[in-house]
């Protein structure tokens, strides 16, 4: 297939879900290329899986708009569908069905032609490690085999995106090893978003991650911005009246960017091998900036994480 | 592919114990009905001889076979049709056809002609018994032709009316209860609404409550008489029921 490379997949904007007066998802915006892994983070009840179920055409979102492979999901869902495979939190599996009959339907539903469905079968079987078990009912297998038929179902048709909710929760170790490499290598050909709360998992497998809290995104960027913080130094800097503008801050001598994080914190990225922090302190003691934080900037996505997801709590 | 689920609703019911269970109590039962009738019929025979213009038969074997079907129906239908859609929500299966690129017009259209396939397997098994008879005596085929497409009409709007009720829970037992109450509703609307409002005179209220009653639009059927205005009405019950079903899918995706 002739595909532009980095083409966007996978537009969302502004969308938003609510149900009566509780707000699922909040304005969330996102966009994948082709060949991107986005790691969607949360803790349980942050609407990732709300978020999914509207990127899928499963819920209706109350405002916003979804774009797949430049075809608007709500106005021409069928169009738009062909082009996604999803799989959600419960594997939608017919447990009277082998697992042969199962995937070859999910190719009918999704409009493989007829002389490409054995093929696409036998491919995804395959790729998912589903080769021996072709004759046996889904409601048989085990745990881990059944999610990969769930995996199996949402990439037979060679769907440009793949959504997978949560796609190791259950499964023992050496299976969720599996399931990684798996994710990472459909992140070549597909763009794919998984949801998650395994940490390790998004810093393995993926290649952006966004966190999800309370239906706002909290936090985006990529996981080599993230490996960057890792090694490079930053800090996180309160203040109570923060400048207007960052200029202010970033004119520092050893000071490579700033960006703010909200009203009062703001995250300055140290240059390669400078650390200016007296500098900063005397700086805004000096304009008055009401400094009252001023401590070493999340390293690990773990910190991330838990920062952001448990602040807002306290609050 | 709307066969397509048709085929898989084909498939996965006879995968399942339910519809060989349904199958074979209908079988049992009216075979017993068929039996009994012509058992009868041999007794009044040489009284039928003595009449002017004496029942055959197909009307006194054949339409009591039907009729048991239909009542039978009446009970199967809304356990059969439980699984097309509360069942699958249930078991969260129904996601793998709403993220497919199939309109819910598709889905609904594909779990109604899965059922009714089924059903109308129940329809020719039930009209096999009268046929046995073909060798021994003289059939009216005619009446027998009618019957079947009675039946198969009157299968076909307990599927629709089922459907529809299996939209509206997650629940399959309540969707079996529901749908129940709904064709046993329309049984007992369709013996003395129609009727009586025809009486009083308001052709349009009658039309509407001939429409809600599909046993009602059987019966003609039972007396050899093919008549444009019960299939009208069955079809348009059908269509009615499954275009209700269609939005309250649509409504269920809008709401969450």
């Amino acid at each position: 297939m002739p595909e532009p490379e980095a083409a966007t997949t996978i537009s969302a904007r502004g969308l938003t879900r609510s149900f009566g007066s509780h707000v699922a998802v909040n304005s969330l915006t996102l966009e994948l290329k082709r060949g991107e892994v986005l790691g969607f983070l949360g803790p349980n009840g942050a609407g990732k899986t709300t978020t999914m179920q509207m990127l899928t055409g499963n819920l209706a979102p109350s405002r916003g708009a979804i774009g797949i492979c430049g075809m608007d999901l709500l106005a021409e869902p069928v169009a738009a569908k062909t082009h996604i495979g999803y799989l959600p939190e419960v594997p939608p599996l017919y447990r009277d069905l082998t697992v042969d009959e199962y995937l070859l339907l999910a190719a009918k539903l999704h409009r493989v032609p007829r002389v490409e469905r054995g093929p696409a079968v036998s491919a995804a079987k395959q790729r998912c490690g589903l080769a021996g078990v072709g004759a046996r009912l889904i409601g048989a297998l085990s745990r881990g085999y059944q999610q990969r038929v769930g995996i199996a179902q949402a990439i037979v048709h060679g769907p440009d995106v793949v959504i997978l909710d949560e796609p190791t929760a259950g499964l023992d170790p050496n299976q969720i090893r599996e399931i990684r490499g798996l994710i990472r290598e459909l992140g070549g050909a597909h763009s794919v978003i998984l949801s998650t709360h395994i940490l390790p998992e998004v810093e393995t497998v993926c290649d952006r991650v966004q966190i999800l809290h309370h239906g706002n995104i909290v936090y985006s960027d990529t996981i080599a911005a993230l490996k960057q913080f890792h090694s490079g130094g930053a800090v996180l800097l309160g203040l109570r009246r923060p400048p207007p503008r960052l200029d202010e801050i970033t004119a520092l001598p050893g000071v490579a960017a700033a960006e703010r994080i909200d009203a009062t914190l703001i995250r300055v990225q140290f240059a390669a091998g400078a650390d200016p922090g007296e500098a900063l302190a005397q700086q805004a003691v000096a304009r008055n900036w009401g400094l009252y934080q001023l401590k070493p900037a999340q390293t690990s996505l773990e910190d991330v994480f838990v920062n952001l997801t448990q602040s807002e709590e306290g609050a | 592919m709307i066969f397509t689920i048709a085929g898989k609703e084909l498939k996965a019911l006879f995968a399942s114990p339910l519809a060989w269970v349904v199958l074979t109590v209908i079988q049992v039962i009216t075979g017993y009905a068929f039996l009994r009738r012509l058992d009868d019929f041999l007794q009044m025979q040489p009284r039928l001889v003595q009449m002017a213009s004496p029942p055959g038969v197909t009307e006194i074997v054949a339409a009591s076979v039907f009729g048991t079907a239909a009542a039978l129906l009446l009970f199967a239908v809304p356990l059969l049709a439980m699984r097309l859609i509360a069942e699958e929500r249930r078991n969260q299966t129904l996601v793998l056809l709403l993220s497919a690129p199939v309109s819910m017009g598709e889905i609904v259209l594909g779990k109604f002609l899965g059922l009714a396939a089924f059903l109308f397997l129940v329809v020719g098994l039930a009209a096999l018994m009268p046929l046995s008879l073909a060798g021994a005596t003289r059939l009216d085929y005619g009446l027998l032709a009618g019957l079947a497409v009675g039946l198969a009409l009157l299968a076909a709007s307990f599927a629709a009316v089922s459907l529809f009720v299996s939209c509206l829970t997650v629940h399959p037992v309540a969707a079996a209860v529901g749908a129940f109450a709904a064709l046993l509703g329309m049984l007992l609307v369709g013996e003395t609404a129609a009727e009586s409002l025809r009486g009083r005179g308001w052709a349009v209220a009658a039309a509407f409550a001939q429409v809600l009653s599909p046993v009602k639009n059987f019966e003609p059927f039972g007396r050899g008489v093919l008549d444009s205005y019960p299939i009208a009405c069955s079809v348009l019950l059908i269509a009615v029921f499954l275009l209700l079903a269609v939005r309250q899918l649509d409504a269920s995706r809008l709401r969450g």
